[in-house]
This record gives C-alpha cells, structure tokens and sequence, in this order.
C-alpha cells in the first residue's frame, strides 16, 4: 500500500459526506411533506444530486484501491452493497423527478418515494450482513482504518472538514440554482395564464 | 362508513374488475412462466444446481412478474378519471390504498400458486413436505412485494414512462425482501430442511415498516 493509500483520504470523507447529504434529503422530504414549502422540495433534490456526486466518487475511488490492496475490482460484501443500492435508489428518485411534469405532484410524490428509499437503507444493511456472514468471503479484512498512526488520523480529520466543507457548498450553490429556477417556473406559469388579447388589454386600460 | 367496510367494497371492486376479463393475471402466469422456462434454457442446471439456484429464480420471477402486474392498478384508474370519483366518496384514503394492497396481494398469490407446482415439477424439487413452511415465506414475501409495489404504482402512475419507471423503482427497494425471501427458500429445500427464522423475521420486519409507512404517507399518496 504505497502511493495508492492515499485513494483512502478522498474515500472515507466522500462517504461522509454522502450520509450526510441523504439524511438532508430524508429530512427535507419529512419536512416537505408536513410544511408543503417549495423551499423543502429544493433542498431535497439539491441534496440528492450531491449525494448522489459524492456516492460516484466513492464508488470510482473504492475499486481503484481495492484492486492492488484485495486483487479485485468489486466484492458482495455488506458495506459495498449497500451503498451501490443506495446509489441506485437515488439516482431512481432523481428519474422520478424528472418524469413527473406536474410540479405540485412531482415535490410530493418524489418526496414519499425518497422516505421510502430511506427506510430500506438499514433493511439492505443488516439483510447484507446477515447474508454474508453466513457465506464468508475470503477478501474482507474489515475497516482498514484499525492501524491507522495518530498523524495520519489528524490528515483524515482534515480531509474530512475539508470535502464536508466542499460538500456544503455546493449543496448551497445548487439550492439557490434550484430556487431560481422554481421562481422562474411560476413565473413563467403566471405570464402564460395571463390573458393578452388585445380585447382584454384595451378593456384594462380603459376602467 | 368504517375504512374496513370501504376497503371491502372497494376490494370486491378490483376483483370484480380482474376476474370479468382475467386479462392481467393471465398475462402475469405466462411471463413468470416464460421466466422460468428461459432459465433453464440459460444455465441448463442439474438436479442439485436446481436446488442451489431455483429459490432464486423463482423469487426473480415474482418480481419481475410484480412489477409489471402492480403497473395497471393505479394506471387503469386514469383513463376514466375513476381515482376522483374514489377520492371524493366519503372514505379514509387508506381504505382505497388497502383495498388495492389487498387485491393485488390475492392476484399475486394466484400467480404464485400456479407458478411454484409448476417449478417444483420442471425442475425436480420435491415440495410436498415443506408445504406449510414455504407458504408461510410466501405470504411474508408476497406482503412486502405487493405494499411497496402498490405504493410505487401510485407513484408512477403520475409519471410519463410509468410501465419503465415502476421497476426502476420497485426493484432496489426490494433488494432486503429478495435476499431475505431467497434465503429463506433455500433453508426449505435441503436435505434436512428447516426454516431459517432470522430470515422470516427479516421479511415480517420488512412488511412492518413498509405497511407503517404507507398506512403514515397514504394521505400524499391519494390526493388531488
């Protein structure tokens, strides 16, 4: 484990990251659901596509270093599975959202689904587990954080802060994008049932 | 009138409905069948291999089978606008949503009362002696395959691509189910068999926190 270790310092924070950016939307879908605020709804896609970043990286970053270290791509084991569905899943709500056209049933509708693809985390999680500890696979050595020196500890906490910090950003950035676009959108509605016929302006202006 | 008494009318409805043309549970037998059948051509397995791998397949033809089955049960509510005739009755929306929950859980199990004899004879697998056992694991399965599912088709039936977008997003969630539901098969069709009781409460689990969570988000299911 030479220069290839140091895949683990992106790694590890973009799964925190992850977590933490689908508990955002987990949350946001809650408080949709029982505020009705269009501001919740942004927030839960915005956070989904970030987790949904941050999970990619993860994913492309794992293999890249399992491959020298365990001598393979991929393996079934608890952990990888899960989040790849997790992957799956949210990559699905953010399908969902872009296949419904009414904006109203799209925030509702995606935001039931996203409290259901929630709930199942730790159903997958523990089902894996069980799963695999009935059938072992030689290639797991558990978490390799176990020999970690204290230095190295503090470079992680670092990396940590650091890509969090990223995370938070750009989980801002998208919001306002996603607010403006939102506005943008009723406003558009509103200009389109205006009534412009000329009857109706010339009427308008002559009360 | 009680959301009991509503859900049982609404469900004599749906069957109604089904059995006048019989039309989607025909369709479902003969895909699950074709599934079935397009395996072994796929692997061509022995006798032992069969044991080894047939809880699988059968549990993939089930959803696969669910998740084009559970499609219609809100999409055929559209073309008449029938789901604003059913949301202004005076009843609670989860009488609506049970009564489809239930209805699709009795075509289900028909599919599955066809399909597995007809397993257990392609592929050499005795299941006379673990009869009970195995319908136990398959009305567990089955509950948990048909809540999500009827949800989902609620959900989908909003959407443009729906027939796609359902087991898009149906299947994922039933990754704990599949695993779980196979697992469980498997523990019934060894030598010895006996059923593995972490797996059937894995699967009563599953149906709980599905069922707690439709019963919870049904009022943003069924609204206008």
């Amino acid at each position: 484990m030479h220069v290839i270790q140091r895949i683990f310092y992106f790694h590890v924070p973009s799964w925190i990251a992850m977590f933490i950016a689908f508990s955002v939307v987990f949350i946001a879908n809650i408080a949709y659901l029982a505020t009705r605020k269009s501001n919740w709804d942004c927030l839960g896609v915005s956070a989904a596509e970030v987790g949904v970043v941050c999970c990619t990286i993860g994913l492309a970053t794992g293999p890249l270093w399992a491959r020298p270290v365990w001598g393979i791509w991929w393996t079934w084991d608890a952990r990888l599975t899960t989040t790849f569905i997790l992957w799956l899943l949210y990559i699905s709500y953010l399908l969902l959202r872009g296949l419904l056209d009414n904006p109203e049933k799209k925030a509702t509708l995606s935001a039931v689904f996203g409290i259901f693809a929630f709930l199942d985390v730790p159903l997958v999680y523990v089902s894996n587990r069980l799963w695999r500890t009935q059938h072992p696979q030689p290639v797991i050595l558990g978490g390799n954080g176990s020999g970690l020196d204290p230095t190295m500890g503090k470079v992680l906490l670092l990396c940590v802060i650091a890509v969090i910090g990223v995370m938070i950003m750009v989980l801002f950035d998208r919001y306002r994008l996603e607010r403006l676009r939102h506005e943008f959108e009723e406003l558009r509605l509103e200009v389109e049932t205006r009534d412009l016929t000329p009857a109706s302006i010339l009427g308008k202006e002559s009360t | 009138m009680t959301t009991t008494r509503a859900a049982a009318i609404l469900l004599a409805k749906e069957l109604r409905l089904e059995f006048r043309t019989r039309e989607l549970l025909s369709a479902t037998i003969v895909f699950s069948l074709v599934i079935v059948v397009l395996f072994s051509f796929a692997f061509d397995p022995t006798a032992a291999e069969s044991r080894r791998y047939g809880p699988g397949l059968l549990w993939i033809a089930f959803l696969f089978a669910g998740s084009l089955m559970l499609n219609p049960s809100f999409a055929r509510e559209q073309s008449n606008d029938t789901l604003d005739a059913l949301r202004m009755a005076p009843i609670s929306p989860f009488a609506i949503l049970s009564a489809k929950m239930l209805a699709n859980f009795i075509f289900m199990s028909l599919v599955e009362l066809v399909l597995v004899p007809v397993f257990g004879v392609l592929y050499n697998v005795s299941l006379s002696g673990v009869a009970g056992r195995l319908i136990l694991v398959l009305v567990l399965g089955t509950i948990g395959l048909t809540v999500t599912g009827t949800v989902f088709s609620a959900i989908s039936s909003h959407a443009r691509m729906r027939e796609l977008l359902l087991p898009l997003l149906l299947l994922p969630i039933l990754t704990p189910l599949l695993i779980a539901a196979v697992e469980a098969t498997a523990s019934l069709l060894v030598d010895q068999p006996e059923l593995d009781r972490t797996w059937v409460a894995l699967l009563a689990g599953f149906d709980i926190v599905f069922l707690t969570a439709s019963w919870l988000l049904c009022d943003y299911l069924i609204e206008e």
